[in-house]
């Protein structure tokens, strides 16, 4: 039971991290309609951002500036380059962003080297979870305050999305840029405004996940293909949708990754006789972590099959 | 353009006509020239180039600059003391295989462009397989321009086996030579009940795995295997699913032939879930793991390995720790780059030449004393017999004086084991090529 709840713990942990990364990219795809591919560089360039801050003035002040210099990032990339490739259209966006990955990459490699740096969790946040050790459950602090920043961040995007002005005005720029922008408001800018807030969202992550796991050039297309994933199951577009798909695929992650279930295994449990002999053993004797690297795009493959639209997807396309 | 011309010629001195320079230099003698002068040029001028194929970026990139390091550190050494005879210098060339085998077969397509004959790599026993197989083909269909590689840390028993090869050479001890010294230290170790197994999910981690296994059932029968797991190499992040199942199955031990981030990975997160086991390694040594271990892994930690750097009170290796130490800033721990660099050049120098098959030749059963003992290369398999180690990690004092990493810990020998102990039989079948005259 014990062993169960950590690893559900673990999972919802890794799930609403990648919900906080998923949570940009679909707000940038919704209402842009770009499909960034440098978001996951951004998610790397905040954990970077934040070592060195944390370097010169700690970590708390790293989880507040990163994110701002991200955004001040992502609102200069919007202005200077997506700005001028939109007038000929997605494709071209699609490859500006996808160029920019790579800049962003070694870029990274050029400033703090091809190795890992030392992004270390702050002393505060060191060590397991007080009331959980009660129940014999042994989890990290900082893996609880990594789940309280993102349902933060989800409740901070809630509200700002439908309960203030600028949402409003956000939403209708979203599918009536025309009409928004005939009643006065500058369209242009509120596009910059979503990328640079995707962009810190994305920073914001790379701040609480780049000390949780590794803070390295590899990080980027570590979780940039998952991601993908995620707001393809979720639903292009749809916040709640890429909520639901990060937990899901986190919980598929630390469950999967360490089941000794197998086809043949779950045969034999149900009476049947499968062993050496049996033809095609070698596939069937494959456990579930062996194989749980690819259930995250098995699952987008089903999920394109059964459902295009995605869990939570609106469009009918 | 120029240096590859220059290495051409070098080349062409050394396989076509080794003979022939020293016939100029008796005919000069023989006119009354002055010898010296005639010969020098040739036979001084020589730099033998070494390429290091290994990985120098993606997530083991920390790990191979570390290593290179040790390699540059012990061509220095080996230049300013003339270790490979009179004129003839080491120079490393750097190529980064990314840790993948179908980028090692690229980059040795360079390595042999260049003209480099002398090969080192370690990190990784898939891509040690690809460069022995390529490197086997490429000097078969290419007499006379054969390419030596020296294999510093990829121990994959079945490259000294199974797949050995007269032009591949392992100065490491192979993973059934140190799971014997493992499994002899657990044996008189009451405590080790319940084992759990982790490792890479390639040729390495699966040997490890099956000799751990092995040996446990034949020493200590009575232990169980409460649980295995193999992983993508360099891929996990998040070791904390793997801990919460051993916290599952009680394991008080877990044994695993992990390195760079994927054993400091696995400890950081065992050491943040308060898994209460064991680790039996091999290689907790290698630079970043010390600093991930640091005090959580006190008296918990061990490995195995040829070398640490209290094995003795006073011993010769200690000199070159702590130059390297003070250098780098980094910690000194890959002795096989030591070994294997040393054993190249003191060939060399036996055998006046710089020529692949010679000096390959001269380095089979070749016998020296390096900083940590008597070491052998062995005929039969080219793998090098050497002592090994069994340390834990403990706080820094008395006779365990170089603290790793400024961690305040560092190694303390348990049991030092003599090289016959671990030496395994093999069961390679050698095909040589004509020996030269």
């Amino acid at each position: 039971m014990e062993s169960i709840i950590s690893q559900a713990l673990i999972g919802v942990s890794y799930g609403l991290l990648l919900f906080m990364l998923a949570a940009g990219l679909t707000l940038i795809f919704s209402m842009m309609g770009v499909l960034n591919f440098a978001h996951a560089s951004f998610y790397m360039l905040g954990a970077y951002v934040a070592y060195q801050i944390s370097t010169w003035i700690g970590f708390w002040a790293a989880l507040v500036l990163a994110p701002l210099v991200l955004f001040a990032l992502g609102a200069v990339v919007e202005r200077w380059g997506l700005r001028r490739v939109h007038k000929w259209g997605h494709v071209p966006e699609l490859l500006f962003t996808f160029g920019l990955s790579y800049i962003v990459v070694e870029l990274v490699q050029v400033i703090w080297g091809r190795a890992a740096v030392p992004y270390r969790v702050p002393a505060e946040l060191d060590g397991p979870v007080g009331w959980l050790q009660s129940f014999n459950v042994i989890f990290p602090q900082y893996r609880m305050f990594m789940m309280a920043v993102a349902l933060a961040m989800l409740v901070a995007i809630w509200l700002v999305l439908t309960r203030t002005r600028i949402g409003l005005v956000i939403q209708a720029a979203l599918s009536h840029p025309q009409q928004v922008e005939a009643l006065g408001h500058n369209v242009p800018r509120v596009f910059m405004l979503v990328f640079g807030g995707g962009s810190a969202l994305a920073g914001l992550a790379g701040v609480v996940g780049g000390n949780a796991f590794v803070t390295e050039p590899a990080m980027a297309g570590t979780v940039g293909a998952i991601v993908f994933v995620v707001i393809v199951v979720g639903g292009m577009g749809s916040l709640a949708g890429a909520f639901v798909a990060a937990l899901l695929i986190g919980l598929l992650e630390s469950f999967g990754k360490v089941s000794d279930w197998s086809v043949a295994s779950g045969l034999n449990a149900l009476g049947a006789n499968v062993g050496p002999g049996t033809p095609g053993y070698e596939v069937l004797k494959l456990t579930l972590s062996q194989v749980a690297p690819v259930l995250p795009y098995l699952l987008l493959v089903l999920i394109l099959i059964v459902r295009p639209k995605g869990l939570l997807g609106t469009r009918e396309d | 353009m120029n240096r590859r011309f220059a290495l051409r010629w070098i080349n062409a001195l050394i396989v076509g006509a080794a003979g022939s320079v020293f016939a100029t230099g008796a005919l000069a003698q023989a006119k009354g020239a002055p010898a010296k002068a005639a010969s020098a040029p040739a036979a001084t001028a020589q730099t033998v180039k070494i390429a290091y194929i290994d990985p120098l970026s993606g997530p083991f990139a920390g790990v191979g600059s570390n290593l290179l390091k040790h390699f540059q550190f012990t061509v220095d050494a080996i230049n300013a003391q003339q270790l490979a005879g009179p004129g003839v210098k080491f120079e490393m060339a750097s190529f980064d295989n990314k840790a993948s085998p179908q980028e090692t077969l690229t980059v040795l397509k360079q390595v042999i462009d260049q003209g480099i004959r002398y090969v080192v790599q370690g990190q990784g026993s898939g891509a040690a397989a690809a460069l022995i197989d390529a490197i086997e083909k490429h000097n078969e269909r290419n007499p006379g321009q054969a390419i030596v590689f020296l294999n510093y840390a990829a121990v994959d028993p079945d490259l000294t086996n199974s797949k050995c090869s007269f032009w591949h050479f392992r100065f490491d001890a192979n993973t059934d030579m140190k799971m014997e010294a493992l499994t002899a230290f657990i044996k008189d170790r009451p405590e080790v009940k319940n084992v759990f197994l982790i490792n890479q999910n390639y040729a390495h981690g699966h040997q490890v795995a099956r000799a751990a296994k092995d040996l446990l059932a034949k020493k200590r029968p009575d232990v169980k295997i409460v649980g295995e797991d193999l992983h993508p190499l360099g891929q996990v992040r998040d070791f904390a699913p793997y801990i919460a199942k051993m916290r599952a199955a009680n394991a008080d031990t877990v044994i695993t032939g992990n390195w760079g981030p994927d054993l400091a990975l696995l400890v950081r997160a065992a050491r943040d879930a308060g898994l209460n086991a064991n680790f039996y390694t091999y290689y907790a040594g290698v630079i970043g793991t010390p600093t991930a271990v640091g005090p959580a892994g006190e008296n918990r930690m061990r490995q195995v390995a040829y070398w640490h750097p209290n094995i003795a009170p006073d011993y010769p290796g200690e000199k070159q720790y702590l130059e390297f130490k003070k250098r780098f800033n980094e910690e000194w721990y890959a002795l096989a780059t030591y070994t294997s660099l040393t054993m190249l050049a003191d060939a060399m120098k036996r055998v006046k030449s710089t020529d692949p098959l010679k000096v390959a030749y001269a380095m089979e059963g070749a016998k020296m004393t390096s900083l940590h003992g008597d070491i052998e290369m062995r005929a039969a398999d080219h793998q090098l017999l050497q002592p090994l180690w069994v340390s834990s990690w403990t706080k820094v004092g008395g006779p365990n004086r170089h603290d790793i990493e400024r961690t305040g810990y560092t190694w303390k020998t348990e049991v030092a084991f003599p090289t016959y102990v671990a030496s395994q039989p093999t069961s390679c079948n050698m095909k040589r090529p004509a020996r030269p005259q």
